[in-house]
């Protein structure tokens, strides 16, 4: 139901990026979605991976900080308003957003929106009731 | 128990008559025996007339004084009567070698014995002194001072942390003696064990030899279930035993009828109130190897001279704030990085990785950045929370040292390190100075 993700601290820097995607790359680690929040001098890249627990060991050999958060995985439906009828029904209920992004399905080719919630266990009901769909742990590497 | 108590609880008055009396005998004593001290104190007009409220009167001695003179050109004794060494490392040059006579080594037990009954120690108490024994002086100076007491010494030294804790459930000590991050060390290992630390037989622990705060003393107390004082002495001095906090924990308590506590401005020289910090300045009253007149320890620290709620008279020195020799000028500020790590030890309880990095801008008005490596516990995937960590170490700089600074996070292990330790100051602007030239 609630979906590892894996946040990983890094200096706003030249080539920073692609070493630590590198580092996964060879580990034989797959990126399912990704996003990076950054500030001026700093980022937070945010991952969601085939492996978690490899990936968190790679970054704890490298000294990266890394920490691995639950975030909630919805379908989002192809047409205009789809995202907007997912946050009304979060809205209605007074589900907080702490933040979000999106990814697309390689298989499926749909589109995805990764929330980290305050409360991800409230949400989930939430949107189940509104007939959403939540996607399940297993199906990520699937989708 | 108060060990001395005709003297921790000296009046005021006759207390300066003692201290004055010492003080002539004193420079009698080196005038008498060192030829350094000869020549310095032959250009102190009216020197009979000096008493312990003009000791201002007189000249300093430095740290650059010893290491000069190395070996033993401060000695005040012949070599045969030196019965003990002690040498600590010296960052440059030569190392700092201190000796005691007979009556120095005395001196150090009753300083030392003082001390433990100020932490609560009372005589056949079991104590596990795990400073280390050698050449450092915190080892003997315990051991000195546990003997004078009459207390039950397990002397295990420092390191073979499995051994300590053996010792301590089978021996059941009532006081450990230690570096702060020793004990906290020891309760990593502990746990490991699988023990419950809050049962350990500890009820007293003394710590020191390194800057430690006031989150580690709570870090401490919980995880041991023990009262934990700060203990101050420098080998220069003494060793340990020039200061020990009790259990009011509001300040050490300086044996002022044998080292007599000035807190001075580091670059005036002039006397600070109480409560200000500046440096601190110690006289050895009594001691006769290497006895120092007015030394400069570098340290900052307030000094406090009420009566403390323990009974003791004597005089009662801060925790150390900073030291003043790796000061840095901002914008006509004093700025000590102790005085960050201060911060940042109250902020995360430990101290990350830090570096102060000073450049003159454009302007020419300095700036002031401090690169704090972000560790797994203060570590978030969300950015808001980890610029309001930014913004809470940024505000309690600030107002610490009153000077405006930009704190930067960084990544792990990415400041540049020497012996372990992140380089703590980098200063662009001596750079600029050099190129100009």
């Amino acid at each position: 139901m609630k979906i590892t993700q894996i946040s990983v601290f890094l200096e706003n820097r030249k080539g920073r990026l692609h070493q630590v995607c590198d580092l996964l790359g060879k580990a034989g680690i797959n990126i399912l979605a990704l996003t990076i929040a950054e500030t001026e001098d700093f980022g937070v890249l945010r991952i969601i991976v085939d492996k978690p627990e490899e990936a968190l060991a790679v970054f704890a050999a490298e000294d990266l900080v890394a920490r691995q958060s639950d975030v909630v995985v919805v379908q989002i439906e192809d047409h205009p308003g789809g995202l907007a009828d997912v946050l009304a029904v979060l809205q209605q209920s007074d589900v907080n957003i702490e933040y979000m992004h999106a990814f697309l399905g390689r298989r499926s080719e749909q589109a995805y929106m990764v929330f980290r919630f305050e409360q991800p266990d409230e949400a989930i009901s939430v949107l189940k009731k509104a007939g959403i769909r939540v996607i399940e742990n297993d199906e990520v590497v699937q989708l | 128990m108060i060990w001395k108590s005709d003297i921790e609880q000296m009046e005021k008055e006759p207390l300066q008559e003692l201290q004055s009396e010492r003080l002539r005998s004193l420079l009698k004593y080196l005038s008498e025996s060192n030829a350094i001290y000869r020549e310095r104190l032959a250009e102190v007009s009216d020197i009979s007339g000096v008493d312990i409220q003009s000791i201002d009167r007189l000249p300093f001695t430095t740290k650059e004084d010893m290491r000069d003179t190395y070996p033993f050109g401060l000695f005040s004794s012949p070599e045969k009567d030196i019965l003990e060494l002690h040498v600590s490392s010296g960052t440059t040059g030569n190392p700092t070698l201190v000796g005691y006579t007979k009556e120095d080594l005395d001196i150090w037990a009753d300083a030392m014995a003082r001390s433990l009954a100020v932490a609560g120690a009372k005589p056949a108490d079991i104590i596990q002194i795990a400073y280390g024994y050698g050449l450092f002086t915190g080892g003997l100076g315990f051991h000195y001072g546990a003997l004078e007491m009459g207390l039950r010494i397990i002397p295990t030294s420092s390191g073979q942390t499995r051994r300590q804790l053996k010792i301590m459930q089978d021996f059941q000590p009532r006081i450990l003696a230690c570096t702060p991050s020793y004990a906290l060390y020891m309760a990593d290992e502990a746990r490991d064990l699988g023990l419950n630390t809050r049962e350990s037989s500890w009820e007293i622990g003394i710590f020191g030899a390194e800057p430690w705060s006031d989150s580690i003393r709570k870090e401490i107390e919980e995880v041991w279930n023990i009262t934990a004082l700060d203990v101050y002495g420098l080998s220069e001095i003494i060793g340990p035993g020039v200061a020990q906090e009790c259990p009011e924990k509001n300040g050490l308590h300086v044996y002022s009828d044998l080292f007599y506590p000035e807190v001075i401005d580091p670059d005036s020289g002039e006397q600070m109130p109480d409560g200000k910090p500046g440096e601190l300045v110690l006289t050895t009253l009594t001691k006769r190897g290497i006895p120092l007149l007015r030394y400069r320890t570098r340290d900052i620290v307030t000094i406090n001279h009420s009566r403390c709620g323990c009974g003791r008279t004597s005089p009662r020195i801060s925790k150390v704030l900073g030291r003043t020799d790796d000061m840095i000028v901002v914008r006509g500020i004093n700025v000590f990085p102790s005085q960050i790590e201060h911060v940042l030890m109250e902020i995360e309880g430990t101290q990350p990785h830090y570096q102060l990095v000073v450049d003159r801008q454009k302007n020419n008005m300095d700036s002031l950045e401090v690169l704090v490596e972000v560790e797994e516990r203060f570590f978030s995937d969300e950015i808001k929370q980890l610029r309001a960590f930014q913004e809470t170490v940024r505000e309690a700089i600030q107002s610490t040292l009153g000077v405006g600074v930009k704190v930067r996070l960084m990544e792990p292990r990415s400041l540049e390190r020497s012996q372990g330790k992140s380089k703590r100051v980098v200063d662009k602007r001596q750079f600029n100075q050099k190129e100009d030239q």
